[in-house]
């Protein structure tokens, strides 16, 4: 294996993961290394590996919902929005509008729950322990939240074809009005902690630069692509449900460094936190779910939905036969894209930066996995 | 009357003096004590050390820390001793098991080995060398070897990644660190930490007032030296998993844990000793004194790690030689011209 390279280093190879403190989950990167610099590193996927997708195609339309929670947990409500987007396209499905709204409420609700937890994760990669304790306490209160209204606080399993599953309680939009009020201080919180820390500059300043023609070239989206300086976001320029109705920035970066994705990111926290309080200002009264038969039984039909999550585009492609169940159900999430990228830009780069730059791309394991 | 520990421990010489053993049997005995009080005194400091910093570690974010052994978790540090105590040694069959085994020890022994210096308070030492400081910084730095045995030894790539990095750390601020220091030496013309503290009677004659750059330096290059954030690339959990020590378990990874605690400790009493008047203060007794600033350095350093990102292994290496070492040049250069 070992082969005597220039001067006078020896290349060795270290397995990182699928258990290690920074791969997020089960990834593992076979890296070939120069003492601490990376030579070449080759990510191996498939260690939760649950045929999601194939499992849906014998269940039925409702009970794919909370197995696609399983498909990227840590924002559970995009894969069933995704889902419930196709299924309602499909069957052509008005849904109502308070339904809408409750919708957009949670789903920002739950970017803000996922960004928390790649700003804990991403800081803790980098050495800061504390920031993560405090992203833990504000998610807590989104967590509470999602708790009181789905009695779920990871595999919500709230939003469904047609609607959602049940009202908010009395007690909700007191507490989410509370949050969204205090959202923005702890932020500034955060960014006290780091975004100017000299240290935290020089860790992630023009370190593992994703630019413009890569993210093309590998088809990412989300954050990664925005901080590279491509203003595209779906849910301002394909707009699906009610997004055309609410005032909001998409925020870029200009390098597609680290940086740039941290602070695409932290920018995204207050942008969503925006959303979340107009959609509480202007909820409406009324139905939350579309009358519709018992058993829901799609039309012939193909169609492809696609949503904004907080790490990019998450796709579902649906082909029905007009069973009740779907014969073919394919989904696409930003992540599977954002990890064919490391080959790409860890050469040269050094083991720590390697990490930052893994955590700055905030891959989750089981939506690359399926 | 202050209660001083000093005049107590003199009561306890004179009796044994006075019961007519030979002198050479007086002197083993007041060896074997005062190393016997050195070792206590270092492992009330652990179980304190430990038990302090999981709970400022806890305020600092936002939890509450160890909080069901004991009135606000007090026992828990001795808990998990007897735990560590308990657990089976795991000696992996690729190791090279004299160096594995001897490399806790070097490390503990090596710090332990330091606290011999210390003026813990008025007239309250166990050997006043005359190259105190000199001896400190020679001892300690026989932790590195034992880091590096410790990487070496375990056969693992993580481990071998971080005894170099932590080899590569230490020596290099070692040169500052000690720098830092050259500049108190050059005021006070003495190597002995008591004539060191001797020299700061008075506060406005504390060197950190004399020398502020010298004790900033001196301040960055100790947490450096005791492995911690933001210098803490040797065990960096998220790149290295654990660093040199990924393969100890039990007794043997308590012991490199008890030194790094005690390195905490001793470079902050260094830091006391040299920088801040050592244990002379108004009121309280001398040691009380001396234990209060120490613990307060620690507490600094402690509020670095949980507020700080890690630097990456070449910056701080940038760090070191393009900055930190110019500036204690610039220092010595300077309080060369001052205590002319």
């Amino acid at each position: 294996m070992r082969e005597p390279a220039a001067g006078y280093s020896e290349e060795f190879e270290v397995n990182m993961g699928p258990q290690h403190p920074s791969t997020h989950g089960v990834l593992r990167l076979l890296l070939r290394m120069d003492g601490e610099i990376i030579k070449n590193a080759e990510p191996h996927v498939g260690y939760l590996h649950r045929a999601i997708e194939k499992i849906c195609e014998n269940r039925t339309y409702p009970q794919c919902i909370p197995l696609l929670d399983r498909f990227e947990y840590v924002t559970s409500m995009s894969t069933e929005e995704v889902f419930c987007l196709a299924a309602e396209r499909i069957a052509a499905i008005e849904v109502p509008e308070r339904a809408e709204y409750l919708r957009i409420i949670m789903l920002e609700l739950d970017r803000i729950a996922s960004h928390l937890i790649f700003l804990g994760t991403f800081s803790l990669d980098l050495g800061a322990i504390t920031p993560f304790l405090y992203c833990i306490r504000e998610r807590e209160t989104i967590m509470d939240l999602f708790e009181m209204t789905c009695g779920q606080r990871l595999t919500y399993n709230y939003i469904r074809v047609g609607g959602v599953s049940q009202d908010i309680p009395e007690q909700f939009l007191p507490l989410a009005r509370k949050f969204v009020d205090t959202f923005q201080h702890r932020v500034d919180d955060y960014e006290a902690l780091l975004t100017e820390n000299p240290i935290f500059l020089a860790r992630t300043k023009n370190v593992g630069i994703v630019n413009k023609q890569v993210c093309l070239d590998y088809g990412a989206s989300g954050p990664v692509l925005r901080a590279a300086g491509v203003e595209w976001d779906l849910r301002r320029d394909d707009p699906y449900s009610i997004y055309d109705r609410f005032k909001f920035e998409i925020p870029t970066g200009t390098v597609g460094d680290v940086w740039d994705r941290y602070m695409v990111r932290v920018r995204e926290l207050r942008q969503s936190n925006e959303i979340v309080r107009q959609a509480l200002d202007q909820l409406p009264t009324g139905d939350i779910k579309a009358k519709m038969k018992p058993l829901f039984k799609p039309p012939v039909g193909e169609v492809y939905a696609r949503i904004e999550n907080s790490r990019g585009e998450m796709g579902c492609h649906i082909i029905s036969d007009g069973s009740t169940k779907p014969y073919r159900l394919k989904l696409r999430g930003g992540s599977f894209c954002h990890t064919q990228l490391i080959p790409e830009v860890a050469p040269g780069i050094m083991i720590a930066d390697l990490v930052a730059m893994f955590a700055s791309l905030d891959v989750i394991l089981p939506e690359v996995d399926r | 009357m202050r209660l001083e520990l000093s005049s107590l421990l003199k009561v306890i010489g004179d009796w044994i003096s006075s019961l007519g053993l030979p002198v050479w049997l007086v002197d083993l005995i007041e060896m074997c004590g005062a190393a016997a009080m050195v070792m206590g005194m270092a492992f009330l400091i652990i179980l304190f050390l430990v038990w302090w910093e999981r709970k400022l570690s806890g305020h600092f974010q936002q939890r509450l820390g160890p909080m069901r052994t004991g009135w606000h978790g007090w026992l828990q540090t001795i808990a998990d001793g007897i735990k560590l105590f308990q657990k089976e040694d795991i000696i992996p069959k690729t190791v090279d098991r004299k160096v594995f085994y001897w490399a806790p020890v070097i490390c503990f022994a090596s710090s332990f080995a330091a606290f011999a210096c210390l003026p813990w308070g008025k007239n309250l030492w166990p050997t006043d060398l005359n190259i105190g400081i000199l001896y400190i910084f020679a001892i300690t730095t026989f932790v590195v070897i034992s880091l590096l045995m410790a990487g070496w030894s375990s056969n693992n790539k993580y481990a071998l990644l971080g005894g170099m990095r932590s080899a590569a750390q230490i020596v290099s601020y070692e040169v500052p660190l000690t720098l830092s220091v050259l500049g108190v030496i050059v005021a006070t013309q003495s190597l002995s930490m008591v004539a060191i503290v001797g020299a700061q009677e008075k506060v406005y004659n504390w060197f950190i007032f004399r020398q502020p750059l010298g004790f900033l330096i001196y301040l960055i290059a100790a947490t450096a030296e005791t492995n911690r954030a933001p210098f803490d690339i040797p065990e960096a959990e998220q790149e290295l998993v654990a660093g040199f020590n990924i393969e100890y378990s039990g007794m043997k990874f308590a012991m490199f844990f008890m030194a790094e605690f005690l390195n905490l400790f001793l470079v902050s009493a260094v830091a006391v000793t040299l920088f801040l008047g050592g244990w002379h203060g108004p009121f309280l007794p001398s040691w009380l004194w001396f234990l209060l600033k120490a613990f307060f350095i620690v507490f600094v350093i402690i509020w670095f790690k949980w507020t700080y990102p890690r630097l990456r292994v070449d910056q701080l290496m940038e760090f070191c030689w393009k900055f930190l070492l110019p500036l204690a040049f610039l220092n010595l250069i300077v309080a060369g011209f001052l205590f002319r």
